[in-house]
């Protein structure tokens, strides 16, 4: 049977084309542009100075502070530049530049594609590579993994969820990496069951990814203490509380993580990542990418090199016209639409979308009719509309008192409403404006 | 029928009766006495609660008035009235109201249509805090005004307007009262609440970016470059961060027109520079 959340949900449109396509390799731009902060926390401390040579992974940054994370390089060539440079957002942001000459790799890495099943000994030494290579939550947020996956002493993780979940529309990278990479995954499963002393991760795909669910099944038989569960085909299945709902039926109450009711959520990119770091010692440079949309004319997924401008993605998939209404970063539900196709591809984006007027265009607001739909469709059950009234008077105490905080900014209920009122966006300020007041 | 609707009229009308005479006296048994003092200030305040003071409203201001002692007085301003005001104030208690310039919202950005073209549109973003946290704007500077109107929403007193040749926000100094409501909710900070300087003659530097000139430039034609020519003319003029602050002790009668002139972008903006030479 099939498993699913209990509240809300909502059936928007697949659109997956992309998902029998098998993945290419997107190849070396002239110059890639590497963040220095591509992760949740501080910016990390650029290592290299103007006119160094680096090759592929070569550390450019080190973790600076708690919640950081190493920056690596994606190229080998020489720096030319560090500095503020546009990002996706139109923002400037710190920015190593680095014009590509030949592909040549640091001795430590190891290139081969055979697969090495000897897992470290100790915890220390796995979460000591994951730290090196620069692991970060792929899914999105971008939480450097090694934290997330430092247990303090009075908890303890009983359960290990992989997220093989794409719930939003377009996207297909983490799908073409289930199949592509099907054992990878599955043995970076049992590192982590290792590094949490656990034989009891779980895999969980949605329905509609039949290819990856029979690889990846097949592949559970030969590995204990690694299972794959099925999960219904339902936005947004794939957030972290949702998943956690439907693998375990357990809840994770307000202002507390999964770790509090001993769960913890990994993305099959991560743990693909994991994987690579600690049995190749290889840091996380490269990633799989969905360049797709109503308006690519050669829909993709592709592996690349982290740093790539999205527009050197773009053009291999064919360029774009005047149609194209919007590129987004990500998937249409929650992503964002960038200005700059010169930014980079970072750690977390996770797709490319090309969309045009007629799919991306906000339609007009009307008035709400109180049907309750944005109630029924809101997956942490809270009241959207009333989250939309109280930010419209910028109520807090009342925003707090019905949880706003909580919402994951889906976007169910704005798909859902009937009268087009933009909820997504009063709870999006909403959260920033609590957040503001806290800071206070 | 007479006889009973008379009795109907009756019966009712002494309910009524006895009603009002017991609420009569409970109202005089437990009626608390106020200080008619608080009374009279607070109905000598604008009565907006607008919260500018500092305090949660005018009853809550007027209470402080009347607490406080003669220098702790001195402290308290109601922004909204002014000088007048707090002169009222002082003479229901006997203090000698606060001397305080009159003060007036300015704001820090010049970024007109014609001096930061649109390079791209929104499409029905409901606020600017939530414009400024996913994407840098419709004119592409990360420092300038985004044109969506919170300080408009939030304005209490209708000083505000976008201008709609221009699409920045225009302040209507008749109606502003520097409460600081479109400072505090502007997410750029492009309000600065100011003196009004002689005759309502003031300068400033219209312009909050803070990249470097060339950078500045490709987005906005009045952009601030921070060239340092107008520091040379005033040193009391700081430059921090490519960017230009003129403090409000600075003349804009005896500075005011050399600033203009010498500016190479526009960003220094002289307000009411005629309104001298129509009193004379």
């Amino acid at each position: 049977m099939t498993k699913t959340f209990s509240l809300g949900g909502i059936f928007p449109k697949k659109y997956k084309i992309t998902s029998e396509i098998p993945s290419k390799d997107a190849g070396l731009p002239e110059y890639v542009y590497i963040p220095v902060k591509q992760h949740i926390g501080t910016p990390a401390k650029i290592l290299v100075n103007k006119g160094d040579k680096v090759k592929v992974g070569t550390l450019l940054a080190d973790a600076d502070g708690v919640i950081s994370a190493d920056v690596h390089s994606s190229v080998s060539g020489e720096v030319i530049r560090i500095d503020e440079t546009e990002a996706a957002s139109g923002y400037f942001e710190n920015m190593i530049t680095i014009k590509v000459q030949g592909d040549e790799a640091e001795d430590y890495i190891d290139l081969s594609q055979t697969l090495c099943k000897e897992i470290p000994e100790t915890p220390q030494e796995i979460i000591d590579k994951i730290r090196k290579a620069g692991v970060v939550g792929m899914g999105g947020a971008g939480y450097p993994t090694p934290i997330k996956d430092t247990i303090p002493q009075d908890k303890k993780i009983d359960i290990l969820i992989i997220n093989g979940i794409e719930c939003e529309p377009w996207l297909t990278s983490d799908d073409r990496l289930m199949v592509e990479k099907a054992e990878e995954i599955v043995i970076g499963a049992k590192i982590l069951n290792k590094l949490f002393g656990i034989q009891n991760a779980i895999i969980a795909i949605d329905e509609n990814k039949l290819k990856a669910i029979d690889i990846i099944s097949n592949i559970t038989k030969r590995y204990v203490g690694v299972n794959v569960r099925v999960c219904k085909t339902k936005y947004p299945q794939g957030g972290e509380k949702q998943l956690i709902s439907a693998i375990t039926g357990r809840e994770v109450p307000s202002g507390k993580l999964p770790m509090d009711i001993g769960c913890l959520v990994q993305n099959v990119g991560t743990v693909f990542a994991v994987y690579e770091a600690v049995m190749k010692n290889k840091p996380l440079y490269e990633r799989y990418v969905t360049v797709s949309g109503d308006m690519c004319k050669t829909p993709q997924t592709f592996k690349v090199r982290i740093g790539t401008p999205i527009s050197f993605l773009i053009d291999q998939c064919g360029g774009y016209d005047e149609k194209t209404a919007q590129i987004i970063l990500g998937g249409p539900m929650m992503g964002n639409s960038i200005i700059h196709t010169q930014a980079p591809i970072t750690k977390t984006s996770s797709g490319v979308l090309l969309l045009s007027n007629e799919l991306s265009k906000r339609p007009t607001p009307t008035d709400c009719i109180r049907c309750g739909k944005c109630v029924d469709s809101c997956p942490m059950g809270l009241r959207p509309y009333l989250i939309g009234i109280y930010t419209r008077n910028n109520l807090l105490e009342e925003l707090k008192s019905i949880h706003a905080q909580d919402c994951i900014e889906c976007g169910c209920c704005a798909y859902i409403c009937p009268a087009r009122i933009p909820l997504l966006d009063f709870c999006k300020l909403a959260k920033i404006e609590l957040k503001n007041k806290q800071g206070k | 029928m007479i006889t009973i609707l008379f009795s109907n009229v009756l019966i009712v009308g002494g309910i009524a009766f006895l009603s009002a005479l017991m609420l009569y006296f409970i109202s005089k048994k437990f009626s608390i006495k106020e200080n008619p003092v608080l009374d009279k200030i607070e109905k000598s305040l604008p009565g907006a609660n607008c919260g500018a003071c500092g305090k949660a409203g005018c009853k809550n201001f007027a209470l402080a008035c009347i607490v406080s002692s003669r220098e702790e007085f001195e402290n308290l301003y109601c922004p909204v009235g002014g000088a007048e005001t707090m002169q009222k104030v002082a003479k229901i208690l006997g203090f000698k109201a606060p001397k305080k310039e009159p003060q007036v919202a300015v704001l820090k950005c010049n970024g007109t249509c014609d001096n930061a073209p649109i390079k791209l549109q929104f499409d029905k973003i409901i606020s600017c805090r939530l414009a400024n946290q996913i994407s840098v704007g419709q004119t592409e500077c990360p420092n300038g005004c985004l044109r969506l109107g919170d300080c408009v929403k939030v304005c209490k007193f209708g000083a505000l307007k976008i201008n709609e040749k221009t699409l920045i926000p225009e302040v209507d100094e008749s109606k502003c009262t520097a409460c600081g409501a479109c400072a505090r909710i502007c997410p750029r900070g492009l309000f600065e609440i100011r003196a009004k300087g002689e005759g309502g003659k003031r300068v400033y530097v219209a312009c909050n970016n803070k990249q470097k000139g060339a950078l500045a430039r490709k987005n906005c034609k009045a952009a601030c470059i921070g060239c340092m020519k107008c520091a040379k003319i005033c040193s009391q003029i700081q430059i921090k961060d490519n960017l230009s602050y003129i403090p409000s002790d600075v003349s804009a009668e005896k500075y005011g027109e050399e600033l203009v002139k010498n500016c190479p972008t526009g960003a220094i903006i002289l307000k009411n520079a005629q309104s001298k030479k129509e009193h004379s």
